[in-house]
């Protein structure tokens, strides 16, 4: 299967604003403008965008503490949650969620989630809540490896599967669970085996290959609008960065472990098939990284200037 | 106001229904709630009325099924799941706690999660340790949470159905022990109970007996019992504790300057020592005797008759905390 043109450019776009975003997240953690954690997605942009590119704007997702992918695939505002992160009222949660909690309504955004696992009953809710009402909404669960361990997984398959819900479980295994190899602390062949005996159906596919993830999301998303339930995708990924700024990423991981990852890095991946494919000229690539480039400067310097809230806001919110 | 003689079982019942009717957003999920009607019995009827999609029997599983609900709630659903035993509840928390309770908090203000979490509570059952706590002063404790706690058969009703109103999650607990009580229930389809205003039960003015739930009736047996010795007692419920209306508390107070405080929680770190620390602070120049505070017995609920019956708060224990006060008429 060929995909549309213009998705292919649409994914390269997303992939290269998310890389560009995360590296600008670095400079400005390290930089002291930003408090708190920053779990960076450095390296599984594809697995967000591919899923993402199969979505309708108001379909839902549920995203992860390392979550900035899931939202500006999504749809989030790059203004808002740069924003959102340095804790300014022009933020997509007017600096109260910081980057655990990023969520934009409008665009179906749940909500990042800082419980690992905390997404499993939201968005299998999200799909009760869509078959309830009588929409075609289908929602998706971005979770890590090590979430897959947590015992609501389990629950939430068996009810998904019992009641046919339109919900896409969307493993990224990035191998290890902080900083834990995946393996040392995970019982079976693989974390998509473990929907075959709820009869839900999954796939694994490699998260470095957009077009794959997006195939994969795209079965899903028409089995789940069919009304035939739900689907496991497991995404084989990796973190080019630590678990989280403050943490190099190495000791627990092999140097060659991580060039050789690197080495088949996503957007590398993506732009030699669009080049390859006579889709659009490296010139014309090029050009879109300036733009990605010239928004993200925007969004930095508006985020800058924005304020933070007045403390006056800190009991709003917290009852509607 | 048209008024019927009703269970407190079928007040719930019918609160559920009629906002059921009202709006078809609204559906109910829980462990045995359909063909069953919930292992109590008090929802017989409501699945024949509104079928499958509607009330749903779900997996034993309540971690998912408030999650299911949260995520629901979330998305223009407005759910009312059933946690049979208060005690279950402790299986939930995360999804209670952590999301529930935050996600309008955490998003700026872009969510609303109108779900209504209705679980049980009170001893008395022979049930032991695992069926018969009530663990209400756990989810008070937590911003972005709404509890209720009705007493009565009218109060059941109406304050379930502005729960099912209310677009913040709000859990009600309803005593078990109190499903076949009695009493005159409003039958006008908007009848509801504003959540923050506590209910003068009986007037009175030398002592202000607050008490929650199924310990209202308790205080009340213990009023009748002093107004035959003399002593005035007002019975003061607040029906919810989330929000609490303080002032109304502290006013009785003010007028009685005596307060003993009941509720079936652990009385250690519960309810009744934050309402006597409102009281304290609000009615300090008032206070003619140290505020008294009655709860549940600080051990796990004991299965042996005489052993539940010792750790549960009762009209001897209210009207000898009265006694002691000493109240002298003048």
């Amino acid at each position: 299967m060929s995909l549309p043109s213009e998705i292919l450019i649409k994914m390269y776009r997303a992939m290269l604003r998310i890389r560009r975003f995360e590296e600008q997240i670095w400079e400005v953690y390290t930089g002291g403008l930003m408090h708190g954690l920053a779990h960076l997605y450095i390296g599984e942009e594809a697995v967000a965008v591919g899923v993402c590119a199969a979505l309708r704007d108001d379909d839902f997702i549920t995203s992860t503490h390392r979550g900035h992918g899931h939202c500006v695939a999504k749809g989030g505002n790059l203004e808002a949650m740069m924003a959102e992160v340095m804790g300014r009222v022009t933020g997509h949660c007017r600096g109260k969620g910081g980057s655990m909690h990023i969520a934009d309504m409008s665009v179906g955004i749940l909500g990042a989630n800082g419980i690992v696992g905390g997404g499993f009953g939201i968005a299998t809710g999200a799909a009760l809540s869509a078959q309830k009402r009588g929409t075609d909404q289908v929602a998706v669960c971005f979770f890590g490896d090590g979430a897959s361990n947590q015992g609501i997984f389990f629950e939430v398959m068996n009810f998904a599967a019992i009641w046919k819900l339109p919900v896409i479980y969307v493993c990224e295994n990035n191998h290890y669970g902080e900083y834990t190899p995946t393996e040392n602390v995970t019982a079976g062949k693989s974390i998509a085996d473990r929907s075959l005996p709820f009869g839900i159906p999954s796939t694994t596919v490699d998260g470095s290959d957009a077009i794959a993830v997006y195939e994969a999301t795209a079965a899903a998303v028409e089995r789940a609008r069919k009304g035939d339930g739900a689907t496991l995708i497991e995404c084989d990924t990796y973190r080019y960065r630590g678990h989280h700024v403050g943490d190099p990423g190495e000791g627990y991981r092999s140097k060659e472990e991580i060039e050789s990852w690197m080495a088949k890095d996503p957007i590398q991946l993506l732009r030699t098939k669009i080049m390859d494919d006579n889709i659009a000229s490296g010139a014309e690539l090029d050009a879109e990284e300036r733009e990605v480039e010239k928004e993200m400067e925007n969004a930095l310097e508006a985020a800058k200037a924005a304020p933070y809230p007045d403390v006056e806001e800190v009991n709003q919110h917290v009852y509607a | 106001m048209s008024m019927r003689e009703m269970t407190y079982g079928e007040a719930v019942k019918e609160a559920m229904a009629e906002e059921m009717r009202r709006d078809p957003t609204v559906f109910l999920m829980g462990e045995d709630v359909g063909k069953a009607g919930t292992v109590f019995k008090v929802l017989l009827g409501l699945h024949d009325e509104f079928g499958d999609d509607r009330v749903i029997d779900t997996p034993i599983a309540e971690a998912g099924l408030v999650g299911l609900g949260v995520g629901a709630a979330l998305t223009g659903s407005r759910p009312i799941v059933d946690i049979m035993f208060g005690d279950f509840i402790a299986l939930a928390m995360d999804q209670i706690v952590n999301q529930a309770a935050k996600l309008r908090y955490m998003s700026g203000g872009q969510a609303i999660v109108p779900i209504t979490i209705r679980s049980t509570m009170g001893a008395g059952r022979s049930s032991a340790a695992q069926h018969s706590q009530s663990l209400h002063a756990w989810l008070a404790h937590i911003p972005g949470l709404k509890v209720a706690i009705p007493s009565t058969p009218a109060d059941a009703k109406g304050l379930f159905k502005t729960a099912v109103r209310d677009d913040n999650p709000v859990v009600i607990y309803e005593d078990k022990m109190m499903y076949a009580l009695k009493g005159m229930v409003p039958t006008e389809e908007d009848y509801t109970i504003p959540f923050g205003q506590a209910h003068i039960k009986r007037e009175g003015d030398d002592v202000t007996l607050i008490a929650t739930s199924s310990m209202v009736h308790v205080a009340l047996d213990a009023a009748d019992a002093l107004a035959e010795q003399g002593i005035s007692a007002e019975v003061l419920d607040p029906r919810t504790l989330v929000p609490l209306d303080r002032e109304t508390l502290i006013e009785s107070v003010v007028k009685t300057t005596r307060a003993v405080i009941i509720d079936e929680g652990y009385k250690s770190f519960g309810i009744t020592g934050e309402i006597a620390s409102t009281v304290y602070n609000g009615a300090f120049d008032y206070i003619d005797a140290p505020i008294v505070r009655l709860g549940a017995m600080d051990v796990p609920v004991p299965f042996s008759k005489p052993l539940e019956d010792a750790t549960i708060p009762t009209p001897e224990d209210v009207i000898k905390a009265v006694q002691d006060m000493k109240i002298i008429h003048r």
